[in-house]
């Protein structure tokens, strides 16, 4: 535990003693237990690490750290090996000892945990040579990788909370001009002016003023917010404050998935030693300013994330929304003033703090400034989270730190914005991704999920379910959400099972302009574009499902039929062993044959086979 | 007061207003399903959304919930409101193919059901307009009902579909309701009522004898105002 800091030079000094006692040439070792990693197993190597140390008399020796996500899931679990940065991926969980005799020990590498980068067969030592990093602008996120998310030490000795101390030597309205100027624009969706909101919020009249950190992420394959939070709630948390004394609020609010554990879990201990240290609470570092904040646990509806149904559930109620006519920033939560920032946007001001808004605008275009975490889903073979500065082209994300489509197949759509995003056809690829150019093409920033489809995806079984995920999210309040998008979601179905009707790709835009004008909130309003992104840019294929009951991509099942290409099929039986209702059948070595009464089309056979030989039509 | 155009009228409204309220008043009829005099507005039917102009942002807002502000320009009748009013109630008119209110409504607007919308089985005559759930924890004062679930399963009922202790009985969640839905009968010497699955004893007035108001109520309302029980034994026609 802490002891209280009652200054700012009593931080400052804190800071160097921590800094001082870190070597950077001293050995050390990193591994990676953001959510991703820990689901392979990354705790039993962790502890084997631990123990193999211990064996050793290694214990203290070596810098050992548990950080939080890196970023490149897809290649976990990831061991990082000090200070040369070794970089060694795909870890086994019993490759503890042989890493701490080869390498820590004698500065050996080990070939065979190295990353081999696709493009060009070559094996990559360190960790920031990796193309997937090496091509990435790692500011929030990059310091996930320096930090132990339990320790306020590792984070005091890469500097943290001195953009907190920096602030509270300015006047309030210096760091909202500050904000302003360095345009920070809302990470959870909206991209609205944060250092407008916090101004209003400081000029609104009523008191208690509350600070509050959205981070009931809910978009499915989005997990930028989770990572932070598990990964660095310092960073979170010293925004928040920052935010909180510009503001001149004193009580704040972290909002959070219950189905985050790990989120939950992290800024707890981080809310506890902030106020031991004395950076939350009664009279911050001695400067007078007080503030402090509660966790609220989620009750897991996607709507919550909306401002204003979130404040309804914090005030106990159902999370429902109710027009916004007058701003949060005047009447939000208890109809108090109230300035509400996604995890990102608070994890972003410290930086704008330290190194100025002018510095901040260096990075980005023209309207939308800063770096933006994606998470990067799908087909895709580096499934991950990624930061890049905004501007950056979708084909950049894509193929060169994204790595492409797995096995070589064709891109053909890229869903942004999460459920209510739209979905991004190839010819579309060069587009800067900002907040105002993704909105031009009918798709949207939201919170930064990014799902990958290839030429398997068929666009109206994508927007099928998405429509669907929305009809279960929609809290009920409104006639065009509540009963517009289930309708939406009928035709959708009716289309992908072959009775779609002649008009129906009219009538669902129709709908769709009528649920766009008439729901009550964002979420409503929002609700039709993948519906109408889809149709804009794929209506081809809701054309080929409609009128030749043909699905073009072989998903739709009511649409397709199995069978084998004799032509290709080299007999090596591998369908036949998969297929779990023996439809796939044949002699080794001759064409196999797959019979339609048996066959439930679940595409076994045609993922098992290496020489593409099922025909799906 | 400001000054803001409706439908090419000329119109002086008190600030702070709401558009409905000030086009109801000069005469400009805006169809509502939630919109009552006697409980806050919520804005969930969607039926009274108008096109509002202000410098040069021009948007749809729902006229129950927004409000007027100088050179204001509203219109209550462009396609694109009509649109979104045929969408809705096209959409109602699925959900409640029974109700006759909506039809009756339909049929002023001239709208027709799309044909495509699959009407709804199961004879569900709410609209989740919520007027009764506002009017119970609003007017009444009691909160017996609320929602359970979301999206397309909401529904109105007591907490977990048991017998509420906190209902007196009232009925004035069945006065509301615009479509019929919640069914509240008694008995035929009017001696019990039902409502919300639970049977409420009524009183009969000392002076008439007739059945006039539940026993829950009357002790309520006595609670409530000071008044004493007795007082309220006699009904209000023979007051």
């Amino acid at each position: 535990m802490m002891s209280k800091m009652k200054s700012f030079h009593e931080l400052k000094s804190v800071q160097e003693r921590l800094k001082a006692g870190r070597d950077p040439k001293k050995p050390s070792v990193t591994i990676c237990v953001g959510t991703g990693c820990l689901a392979y197993g990354t705790q039993k190597l962790v502890d084997s690490f631990r123990e193999e140390l211990a064996k050793r008399d290694l214990t203290g020796k070596i810098d050992f750290r548990t950080s939080g996500c890196h970023g490149f899931c897809e290649r976990g679990p990831m061991v990082v090996i000090g200070p040369e940065n070794t970089f060694y991926q795909r870890v086994g969980l019993g490759d503890a000892a042989e890493i701490i005799d080869k390498t820590l020990l004698k500065g050996e590498v080990i070939d065979r945990l190295l990353y081999i980068d696709p493009a060009t067969g070559e094996k990559i030592v360190r960790e920031d040579d990796v193309p997937f990093y090496k091509k990435q602008t790692r500011l929030v996120f990059g310091l996930n990788f320096k930090v132990d998310p339990e320790s306020l030490e590792d984070y005091l000795a890469i500097d943290g909370y001195s953009a907190l101390a920096k602030a509270m030597t300015m006047q309030p309205e210096a760091i909202i001009q500050e904000v302003i100027k360095a345009n920070l624009r809302g990470r959870g969706g909206g991209g609205f002016p944060a250092g407008w909101k916090w101004d209003e919020t400081r000029k609104a009249d009523g008191e208690p003023k509350y600070v509050i950190c959205n981070a009931d992420e809910g978009d499915p394959g989005a997990y930028m917010d989770r990572s932070l939070l598990e990964g660095n709630p310092h960073l979170v948390l010293e925004g928040m404050i920052i935010g909180a004394y510009a503001i001149g609020s004193h009580e704040g609010y972290i909002y959070v998935r219950n189905e985050y554990p790990l989120a939950v879990k992290n800024i707890h201990t981080a809310i506890r030693q902030a106020r031991e240290a004395g950076l939350l609470g009664e009279n911050i570092l001695g400067s007078g300013f007080s503030f402090d904040v509660k966790i609220n646990r989620g009750g897991g509806a996607f709507v919550c994330g909306e401002s204003s149904a979130l404040f309804a559930s914090l005030e106990g109620r159902a999370g429902e929304p109710r027009a916004k006519y007058i701003h949060a920033t005047h009447r939000g939560l208890y109809d108090k003033p109230t300035n509400l920032n996604n995890v990102e946007t608070w994890a972003n001001v410290p930086f704008i703090i330290n190194r100025g808004a002018d510095w901040y605008c260096g990075i980005g275009t023209a309207g939308s400034k800063g770096t933006k975490i994606f998470s990067l889903v799908g087909k895709i073979n580096n499934t991950g989270l990624v930061e890049v500065p905004m501007g950056t082209s979708l084909r950049k994300i894509v193929f060169e730190i994204g790595g492409g489509i797995p096995e070589g197949r064709k891109f053909k759509a890229i869903q942004t914005g999460g459920p209510s995003g739209g979905c991004i056809p190839d010819k579309l690829l060069d587009l800067p991704v900002d907040f105002d150019e993704l909105t031009k093409i009918g798709s949207m920033m939201g919170s930064g999920g990014m799902i990958v489809m290839d030429e398997r995806n068929c666009m109206v079984d994508v927007a099928r379910y998405f429509t669907n995920f929305l009809v279960s999210e929609s809290c009920g309040k409104c006639v065009p959400c509540r009963e517009g998008i289930r309708r939406m979601r009928d035709i959708l179905v009716d289309i992908c099972e072959g009775k779609g009707r002649e008009g129906d790709v009219d009538l669902l835009e129709k709908m769709a302009k009528g649920i766009v004008d008439g729901a009550l909130c964002a979420l409503g309003n929002s609700a039709p574009n993948p519906v109408m992104s889809t149709i804009r840019h794929f209506r081809d294929e809701y054309e080929a499902h409609v009128r030749e009951k043909r699905c073009p991509s072989g998903v739709c099942k009511a649409l397709i039929t199995y069978s084998v290409d004799a032509e290709k099929c080299t007999g090596c039986t591998l369908c036949a062993k998969v297929c779990p209702t023996k439809a796939a059948t044949g002699e080794r070595k001759k064409a196999h044959v797959i019979d339609p009464e048996k066959c439930t089309k679940c595409g076994a056979c045609r993922e098992s086979c290496k020489f593409d030989a099922i025909i799906v039509r | 007061m400001i000054n803001l155009t409706i439908d090419n009228r000329k119109i002086e409204a008190e600030s702070g207003r709401f558009i409905l309220d000030v086009a109801r008043e000069n005469g400009i009829v805006i169809p509502t399903l939630c919109s009552h005099e006697s409980i806050e507005p919520t804005g969930s039917c969607r039926l009274c959304v108008v096109e509002a102009k202000q410098g040069k942002r021009t948007r749809i807002v729902t006229s129950c919930l927004y409000p007027v502000a100088e050179g204001m320009v509203v219109d209550t009748k462009s396609e694109r409101v009509k649109a979104v009013r045929s969408l809705v109630l096209q959409l109602l008119l699925a959900r409640c193919p029974e109700s006759g209110q909506l039809k009756e409504m339909a049929e002023e607007m001239g709208v027709g059901p799309e044909p495509r919308f699959t009407p709804d089985q199961d004879n569900v005559k709410c609209i989740l307009c919520r007027m009764c759930v506002r009017t119970c924890e609003k007017v009444v004062g009691v909160s017996a009902i609320g929602f359970s679930y979301r999206g397309t399963e909401k529904n109105v009922c007591t907490p977990f579909k048991e017998e509420s202790a906190t209902c007196i009985g009232c009925g004035a969640c069945a006065y509301i309701c615009p479509t019929g839905h919640i069914e509240m009968t008694t008995t035929e010497t009017g001696d019990t009522r039902t409502i919300w699955e639970r049977t409420f004893k009524m009183k009969a007035c000392k002076v008439c004898g007739r059945y006039f108001a539940p026993e829950d109520q009357l002790a309520y309302i006595s609670a409530k105002t000071g008044v004493p029980a007795e007082e309220l034994a006699v009904c209000v026609s023979c007051r």
